[in-house]
């Protein structure tokens, strides 16, 4: 069973982290992967959270190295390019004191036709304690869980999920305005394609707060009808649909713009990428509409001046650079969850199917 | 060949021949491999030099027939091949299948056709009839040799996997069909709408993060084809029908006088797009890792439960006019992968009758409807003597036990492959017995039973 806490020394200092979940309890059986947000519970994610600030703490340091994963071996495998993602769990994976092996799809025997399951095979058989996973088709990391001993993080899957961005997203939230349940939070941006948007989504209704999307037409599912809120069937239960950019904005305590990408246009859901500057970009003018103090959001990297307007990018209520220094915390803390000693899933065998 | 001389009774089992109308306890005698009588009453017992199989309480069907069969031969023999694939028909029910014509070379010439034919009466446990492809190589540029495939012996053309996306085309294909006497067969999908989804679209795609394909890439081709069908008075067969707009078209083209059929796969009649969560159809609180079950991944795609309801009414009123399985067996390295990558396609031919006989127990369709759209449906589509128990046609007969359970398990099939979205599911009602010109070429006590040497000879691998 996994100590619930850990010692880690710094010079003459000594202090307890936190860590996340199941405080010895032994009855719960420890989070092995993190696939999605959809089956944490509140509390999961809060302890998360909770861990991630003393991590950050570390993160601050002179000397930020502890040897809390030391001995673990994580793998970070990125079928799509990343620098920012790849890089983040690259360094929460290190500050950690574990071995980080970065893996790209270019650079493995991916390219040379092997099947992704004898990569995992493979990678298995050097007997891992975490991969961290980038691929372009959604749910490849729940695959990837089906075939492995080792703990699967989600790193971002196709159109379906990023839980570590969602993660990071809530901690920068949480640490402006404290409690998020209630507050009101506008994402905007290409939601269909987005799975930055459907874990925000997610994640902010789950913690309470109210999460209104804005973004043309063709970029929402067929099903889902502008101007509308949508029903608990859909598994988005009381996500607002707004009718345009303003309403969704309009009294808001987060603004967030997603990423809007060239081949969008290429493909005809936008007439262009100037016409979606005008009508759904993030500019001064649209975040005065927001609440006073309103946080601006952006999971990166920016188009500027297409989703967001360069001075608010870098303006006073942008937190953009935040969300990328949380994400190491974010990330250590997931880790550290995942792969604390004693939870080794390569020792006690795994569960393969 | 020695043992046509068989003499066969079926006795005591409530006989159902949708093609004259029987649906009564009786015995049917069977001589030199093909059908003697059925008679009036059953006598319980087999006339002197008659070997008898007693059908009491079973039912005693026609042989079913497959409009839409992909046995993988030439080509693809790692996924299925002839013997195989007609050895896992025989054990479900079927003696008579249609082979797509998506081979390797494509069945778009005699030879090719020839081929399948001679490998099919040698090696094959029951009938193949080929269908020709419409177009070369199925590019959907230039028609394929109509004539020459018809006098060949197919039974119709498709360039099915591939919609013929040119109207022109298919237009054309249709006119030059009509002189054939055979139908066009079209894939109904416009690959443009939707391009790139992998499931039906709909909460399931988007709690997924799938990309999802509209009903109306389907409808909006059954329309097209459906009024090109209306221009050339040619026969237009749609295959694998899965939308409600599709049926609105089909009823409005009906009675229109068209000259269209339709079928309906088990697939589409028996799972929604909610089995793509991976756990038998039921809708999990959260996305577990059984999610994304790429033995799900069908094209047309599993639709929304409004879709299957229709198609069910719509075959249990006769709108739609026959079940066909799209048998498409796949290798596990073409499932076992994400599910952008997996390829399209369901192991069926074993499952059929057992999953689509569960909508008779649930009071949605009646027996003898169900029969007919697996017998004589698809024998009047093909104008062959073929699906019924008349005096004179070839002995093909299915003995079905509609109380015994059993438990998919893909290891056990026929079949090549294994993709099968079925394996655990328990189901009551199973094809016990498989008769093919008078003999037995499955039988369920008896474990499997091939007829021709050739079906001994090739293992399953």
């Amino acid at each position: 069973m996994a100590n619930p806490t850990i010692t880690v020394g710094n010079g003459n200092a000594t202090e307890v982290i936190q860590t996340s979940g199941d405080k010895a309890n032994a009855n719960v059986t420890p989070r092995r992967h993190l696939l999605d947000l959809d089956d944490l519970s509140t509390k999961e994610i809060t302890d998360l959270l909770d861990s991630a600030a003393g991590m950050l703490e570390i993160t601050n340091r002179d000397v930020r190295k502890t040897p809390a994963l030391r001995g673990k071996t994580i793998i970070t495998m990125f079928f799509e390019n990343s620098t920012r993602t790849r890089v983040s769990f690259e360094q929460a994976g290190k500050i950690l004191g574990a071995d980080v092996i970065n893996v790209t799809a270019s650079a493995s025997s991916v390219s040379k036709g092997e099947s992704l399951l004898n990569t995992v095979k493979t990678l298995q058989a050097m007997q891992i304690d975490a991969l961290v996973v980038r691929h372009p088709h959604s749910g490849a990391p729940y695959f990837i869980s089906n075939h492995t001993d080792a703990s699967v993080v989600n790193a971002g899957d196709g159109t379906h999920a990023h839980p570590t961005q969602s993660l990071l997203d809530l901690f920068t939230v949480r640490t402006h305005v404290g409690d998020i349940a209630g507050k009101k939070i506008a994402i905007v941006g290409d939601v269909l394609y987005s799975r930055v948007a459907r874990s925000d989504i997610l994640a902010f209704q789950k913690m309470g707060a109210e999460v209104t999307v804005s973004c043309p037409n063709t970029l929402l599912p067929d099903e889902w009808q502008l101007g509308t809120t949508l029903d608990a069937s859909t598994g988005f239960g009381g996500l607002k649909l707004a009718r345009n950019v303003d309403d969704a904005v309009e009294g808001a305590d987060v603004v967030m713009a997603l990423r809007i990408q060239q081949e969008r246009q290429d493909a005809g859901h936008l007439p262009s990428l100037r016409e979606y500057s005008d009508r759904w970009g993030i500019n001064a003018k649209r975040m005065a509409l927001a609440n006073d103090g309103a946080l601006l959001m952006h999971p990166g990297p920016m188009n500027e001046g297409v989703e967001i307007s360069s001075d608010v990018a870098h303006g006073a209520q942008s937190v953009v650079e935040e969300q990328v220094r949380n994400g190491v915390a974010v990330r250590m803390a997931v880790l550290y969850t995942l792969c604390a000693p004693g939870k080794s899933s390569r020792l006690s065998g795994g569960d393969e199917a | 060949m020695l043992l046509a001389a068989r003499k066969l009774a079926i006795t005591g089992g409530r006989v159902i021949d949708p093609a004259q109308g029987i649906d009564r306890v009786a015995d049917v005698l069977i001589s030199d491999g093909e059908i003697e009588s059925v008679t009036e009453n059953s006598s319980g017992s087999a006339p002197a030099g008659y070997e008898q199989i007693d059908a009491s309480g079973k039912i005693v069907s026609p042989g079913f027939v497959d409009l839409h069969t992909h046995l993988r031969d030439p080509g693809q023999e790692w996924k299925e091949t002839i013997v195989t694939g007609t050895r896992a028909a025989a054990h479900g029910g079927f003696t008579t299948v249609c082979a797509m014509p998506n081979t390797d070379p494509v069945q778009d010439s005699a030879a090719v056709v020839t081929d399948v034919m001679r490998r099919a009466a040698l090696a094959g446990t029951i009938r193949v009839l080929p269908i020709g492809a419409i177009s070369v190589g199925q590019h959907g540029k230039q028609l394929a040799p109509m004539g020459e495939l018809a006098d060949a012996g197919v039974i119709g053309f498709s360039d099915d996997g591939h919609p013929v996306a040119d109207p022109n085309l298919m237009r054309q294909a249709l006119a030059y069909s009509v002189e054939l006497g055979l139908p066009i067969i079209n894939h109904a999908e416009d690959k443009k709408i939707g391009a790139g989804g992998v499931m039906s679209a709909g909460a399931v795609a988007t709690r997924l993060g799938l990309a999802g394909v509209p009903a109306e890439a389907e409808t909006v081709m059954v329309v097209r084809d459906l009024q090109l069908a209306e221009l050339t008075r040619a026969h237009l067969h749609i295959p694998h029908i899965s939308t409600m707009g599709s049926l609105v078209a089909l009823r409005s083209a009906k009675e229109r006088g068209v000259d269209v059929t339709a079928e309906v796969t088990p697939h589409h009649l028996t799972l929604n797009d909610e089995w793509v969560y991976g756990l038998k159809g039921e809708v999990p609180a959260t996305v577990g890792s059984q999610a994304y079950d790429t033995n799900t991944k069908v094209n047309p795609p599993l639709r929304s439960r409004t879709d299957v309801d229709a198609v069910i009414e719509a075959l249990s009123e006769g709108l739609i006019d026959i079940i066909a399985t799209d048998h498409a067996p796949h290798a596990t390295t073409d499932k076992v992968c994400t599910y952008n990558e997996a390829a399209h396609g369901i192991n069926v031919l074993e499952t059929a009758f057992s999953s689509v006989f569960q909508l008779v127990d649930a009071g949605k369709i009646s027996v003898v409807r169900l029969i007919e759209s697996l017998t004589a449906g698809p024998a009047a589509i093909l104008r062959r003597d073929l699906g019924s128990l008349k005096k004179g046609f070839s002995a093909d007969v299915a003995i079905i036990d509609p109380r015994r359970k059993w438990v998919v398990n893909p290891e056990q099939f026929e079949s090549k492959s294994v993709n099968s979205p079925l394996a655990g599911v328990e189901f009551v009602g199973r094809v016990v017995t498989t008769i093919y010109q008078g003999e037995t070429v499955f039988d369920l006590s008896g474990g499997a039973v091939g007829v021709n040497s050739g079906a001994k000879l090739e293992a399953k691998q």
